[in-house]
């Protein structure tokens, strides 16, 4: 492979070059990949394995701006940019409001995992192996040329989101809304009943 | 860039959430845990739309509004979720979703009664009103 | 109207009636009586005009086929000859004096509807038999008589007895008519065809390849439907049943069809020798057995059952020594004063309250309670025991003089030793019949002790019937031996001198010796007090009578059996009264060699059900079982087992469909 590397026609506009482009010698892009991909994936596994849960998710937090590392790397400015404003600016925030409402304990919990652990290990184990296999498999010759324009710039996706998915985009505001009324209504619902006279719960100061 | 980098992760990530949904048992943690496999699934999407978008003379960018989109019904799904986890919790003063067993067979010693007779007296008194 | 087309209408127009009986008996009872009577009655008209058409001339013969049944065609077919069109008559006459009886008997029964409406159709059934010229179409109507006396015997179905003997009349009848079938298949399969005409057409031509298994499987359903030895158990139980349908059962229908379909079919008897023995010797067995055993009754009505038995062994007798008309001509006789008799032993059970003589035998007076019944009932025993001139003289000395006949030598087909045992049997039977009539009129018209109650008179429609069936037994039979052999085979049927003598005297001397008996324990009745009455006396005939029955085996310690040391029965039959009493401890052997092995057998089979084939369904529901079980265990309710278990599985097939695209 690196014999076929030497004929040295690598960036040439042909993204089937294989040869050209070999595991052994990553290019600057592919280590800060890596090493960005080695944070994220500790962070995540960290996630789903501390025994403190506010930790997990702070370590959620790394987790999600390595991704938006991980975009930028892949020239995808937008997504990284509304990853970091969606998921870390109010998803995660959300789930600590939901931890705090729930009462989640502070500091170490014995029991943050379920007597279902060993088995969940095992497909976990059992599915990563089997999609690696096939990714690697299927894609361990292709080579993503980032050279150019940014495929993923604001006015890139701007436009593509504008001109030709204007139906879908609006269609996805409607879910939202709808998204909103619904959690709306679960709420209220669930303190319509907990204030039933007869019950009065001093747990929820409205 | 090798493709089979952020392929690799992606499978990674997502096996990580995987296991979060399957061994955690907080239910926010779950929620978490499917975050993390969105994300796997959003990163995919980039990558390969990144690479389409130069080989396949690709002009539609549908890979990145795809993500766009599953970003969007993340948020609405987190919030969704978040707002069911507290229903659950206000019902039953638990959100160990290892507990909620009503589905179980009735002899089962893990059933909802044990459940209930177990729960704090106050969390008892809000789960019967 | 042609012949044929009234010939038609006499077994459909009761059945017509049963029919509308059986619709409008609960929305219009007031139509149920005419309904009853006035279809019998137009029946008995036309079949009375079919007879003075059909005049003993050639026998009337007209077929029809519905529709092709295969290789053996059954066909609509009427064959009426003499025998056909007096039979018809008789049973007309009869079945229109049972339902106008009925009327009064059942007067406040709820079921009279129904029991009116089975009694047409038991009628139809009969005329059906009687003029059917295909043996299958004769078969229906024999099949169809089993069926309505099974629910006539046990109209008191309150009773047990009742049904007992319901369900016994069908038991025992339905074992003689399986062999009966499967005879007319044989029957039919060696002639090509189910006609009479043709059946007999191929006997006369020796066409016949098994006469005697035939003759002996016919025999056994003749056997049981007209009580003969060894199926006869069934008939003095069916006394449970209502009065009317006893004479009903024992006068015109049922017993009568045996004897008229071996008359009928008679050249398939005499093919065969041996056949002619059995029936020879079935005969005598039952004649002098229910003679006997009818010397010991004690129920009036088994009394009379028992004598039914040994008047339908005359016929046999009569059958057996190849005279048919002789025997049809017992069975005409015969049928009037049986009718008669059980007739108006209903009125006098009415009366008295009571089925027991041993009862009657101490009450005073009845006879004044009852004249009509008195009288008449005596001009039928006279003529029961043959005592000329009444016309059970004339057609026992036909039979008699018809087995002297062949036990002389003088005819070619029959063998002489039928003639003799039936000769034999005859003359005993004709003493053992005096001698239990006498006990009977004596008993039940002679008592001393209490005053009879009074229950006022009996219903007109009762009593009137009994003097129109006292007619023919008392002047009938002088003219009818010099009229009837026109009608029949034209065999001479006028009593021999010989015969007559012996038969007169012995029927005298059993008369006198019962009469002297009598005399002799009669002072004994009055110090043993004896006897119970119904306890609804106001009530109507039928009432009484089922609380009779129902009460006659706790009071005396049986159905049939009575401790009363006053019978002169008892007298006379000596140790031999104990086993008559009990119809000579049949039934006990039928429970020992049939009932007994049938509940072991059913007993054995529940067993095997029970435990070895259960066995087998349970454990081939406990593996299905203990899966659930394992299966319930794996329902914890957790989601996340669930969701486990989900995605290994996908995994696996995720696997197992990259394995087969690649092609590994």
């Amino acid at each position: 492979m690196t014999l076929a590397a030497a004929a040295a026609t690598a960036h040439a506009t042909t993204t089937s070059a294989a040869e050209a482009h070999g595991f052994l010698s990553p290019t600057g892009v592919e280590i800060a990949f890596l090493l960005v991909g080695l944070v994220t994936f500790g962070a995540a596994l960290v996630t789903v394995t501390t025994r403190q849960l506010v930790h997990a998710a702070l370590w959620l937090v790394v987790t999600l701006g390595g991704l938006a590392i991980e975009y930028l790397l892949l020239t995808a400015e937008f997504i990284a940019w509304v990853q970091v404003l969606i998921y870390v600016g109010s998803v995660v925030v959300l789930l600590l409001f939901g931890l705090m409402l729930t009462k989640a304990p502070i500091g170490r919990s014995p029991d943050a995992d379920s007597g279902n652990r060993w088995a969940a290990l095992t497909v976990a184990v059992a599915a990563a192996a089997t999609l690696i296999w096939v990714v690697v498999d299927a894609f361990r010759t292709t080579w993503i040329d980032l050279d150019g324009p940014a495929a993923g710039s604001t006015k890139a996706t701007g436009e593509s989101l504008f001109q030709n998915w204007v139906l879908p985009f609006e269609g996805l505001s409607v879910l939202l809304l709808a998204a909103l009324v619904g959690a709306i209504v679960l709420s209220r619902q669930a303190k319509a009943t907990a204030t039933e006279p007869g019950a009065p719960s001093e747990r929820e100061p409205r | 860039m090798h493709l089979a980098y952020p392929a690799v992760l992606s499978a990674l990530l997502f096996c990580t959430g995987l296991y979060g949904v399957l061994a955690r048992r907080n239910a926010i943690l779950v929620l978490m845990s499917v975050e993390l496999m969105l994300n796997a699934v959003n990163l995919n999407l980039v990558a390969f739309d990144v690479w389409l978008s130069r080989t396949a003379e690709e002009t539609l960018h549908s890979g990145q509004a795809l993500t766009l989109f599953t970003i969007t019904i993340a948020a609405a799904e987190i919030g969704i979720g978040l707002a069911i986890v507290l229903a659950v919790y206000r019902n039953r003063g638990t959100s160990d979703i290892d507990r909620l067993r009503d589905t179980a067979e009735s002899h089962d010693a893990d059933g909802p009664d044990r459940d209930a007779s177990t729960a704090p007296p106050a969390e008892k008194a809000e789960a019967t009103a | 109207m042609t012949t044929t087309t009234l010939a038609v209408l006499v077994p459909l127009l009761p059945f017509l009636g049963a029919a509308a009986g059986l619709l409008l008996g609960r929305t219009a009872p007031g139509f149920v009586r005419p309904l009853a009577i006035l279809p019998t009655l137009a029946s008995l008209v036309l079949a009375a005009v079919v007879a003075l058409r059909q005049g003993g001339d050639q026998p009337i013969n007209a077929a029809t086929e519905l529709t092709p049944t295969g290789s053996v065609p059954i066909e609509l077919a009427l064959y009426i000859d003499g025998f056909a069109a007096l039979v018809a008559v008789l049973v007309g006459v009869v079945a229109t004096c049972v339902q106008i009886y009925s009327t009064g008997y059942l007067r406040e029964d709820p079921r009279y509807p129904s029991y009116a409406a089975l009694v047409s159709l038991f009628t139809s059934a009969m005329l059906l038999v009687v003029y059917s010229g295909d043996l299958m179409v004769l078969l229906v109507g024999w099949e169809i008589m089993g069926i309505c006396s099974y629910f006539l015997v046990g109209h008191y179905w309150e009773t047990p007895e009742a049904r007992a003997a319901s369900i016994k009349a069908f038991l025992v009848t339905k074992l003689g008519d399986v062999p009966f079938l499967i005879g007319l298949f044989a029957l039919a399969t060696d002639a090509g065809s189910f006609r009479i005409t043709k059946v007999l057409g191929t006997v006369a031509s020796g066409g016949l390849d098994h006469p005697t298994l035939i003759a002996l499987l016919l025999l056994a359903g003749v056997a049981g439907k007209s009580a003969q030895f060894p199926l006869h158990t069934w008939l003095p139980d069916a006394m449970a049943g209502p009065t009317p349908v006893s004479a009903l059962i024992h006068a015109a229908t049922m017993v009568a069809a045996g004897v008229y379909f071996v008359a009928r079919l008679l050249p398939v008897f005499e093919a065969s020798q041996a056949a002619m023995i059995v029936l020879a010797v079935m005969a005598a067995v039952t004649m002098i057995g229910s003679g006997l055993a009818a010397l010991a009754q004690d129920d009036i009505k088994r009394v009379l059952a028992y004598s039914t038995i040994g008047q339908l062994g005359y016929m046999t007798g009569a059958l057996a020594v190849a005279d048919r008309g002789a025997a049809v001509f017992h069975l005409l006789s015969h049928g009037a004063f049986k009718a008669l008799l059980f007739l108006a032993a209903g009125v006098i059970i009415h009366a008295a309250g009571t089925n027991s003589l041993a009862a009657m035998s101490r009450m005073k007076d009845l006879r004044a309670r009852v004249p009509d019944a008195y009288w008449t009932m005596t001009v039928a025993l006279l003529a029961l025991a043959a005592i000329p001139p009444f016309s059970g003289f004339f057609s026992k000395e036909s039979v008699l003089g018809a087995a002297e006949h062949v036990a002389t030598g003088h005819a070619e087909r029959v063998p002489g030793a039928a003639g003799w045992v039936v000769l034999g049997a005859g003359l005993l039977t004709a003493l053992l019949t005096a001698a239990y009539a006498m006990r009977l009129w004596l008993l039940a018209f002679r008592g001393r002790g209490a005053e009879a109650p009074d229950h006022g008179r009996q219903p007109l429609t009762m009593t009137v019937v009994l003097w129109v069936l006292a007619a023919p037994s008392l002047a009938v039979g002088a003219l009818a031996y010099r009229v009837l052999p026109d009608w029949f085979d034209g065999r001479d049927l006028a009593p021999t001198l010989t015969t007559s003598v012996l038969g007169t005297g012995v029927a005298l001397v059993g008369g006198i010796v019962t009469y002297a008996a009598w005399r002799h324990t009669a002072a004994v009745a009055a110090r043993v007090p004896l006897g119970a009455v119904a306890a609804h006396p106001e009530g109507d005939a039928a009432q009484v009578e089922a609380e009779a029955i129902a009460s006659h085996a706790p009071v005396y310690g049986g159905v049939a059996y009575a401790p009363d040391p006053a019978d002169p029965g008892r007298l006379l039959l000596g140790p031999l009264h104990r086993h008559a009493a009990v119809g000579f401890h049949l039934d006990a052997v039928y429970r020992a060699l049939f009932v007994r092995p049938v509940q072991g057998g059913a007993s054995l089979v529940r067993f095997l059900d029970r435990e070895v084939v259960d066995t087998y369904v349970r454990g081939a529901g406990a593996l299905p079982r203990w899966l659930g079980i394992a299966v319930r265990r794996a329902q914890t309710g957790n989601v996340q087992t669930y969701v486990s278990a989900l995605l290994a599985g996908t995994v696996v097939l995720a696997v197992a469909a990259v394995l087969v695209a690649t092609g590994a």
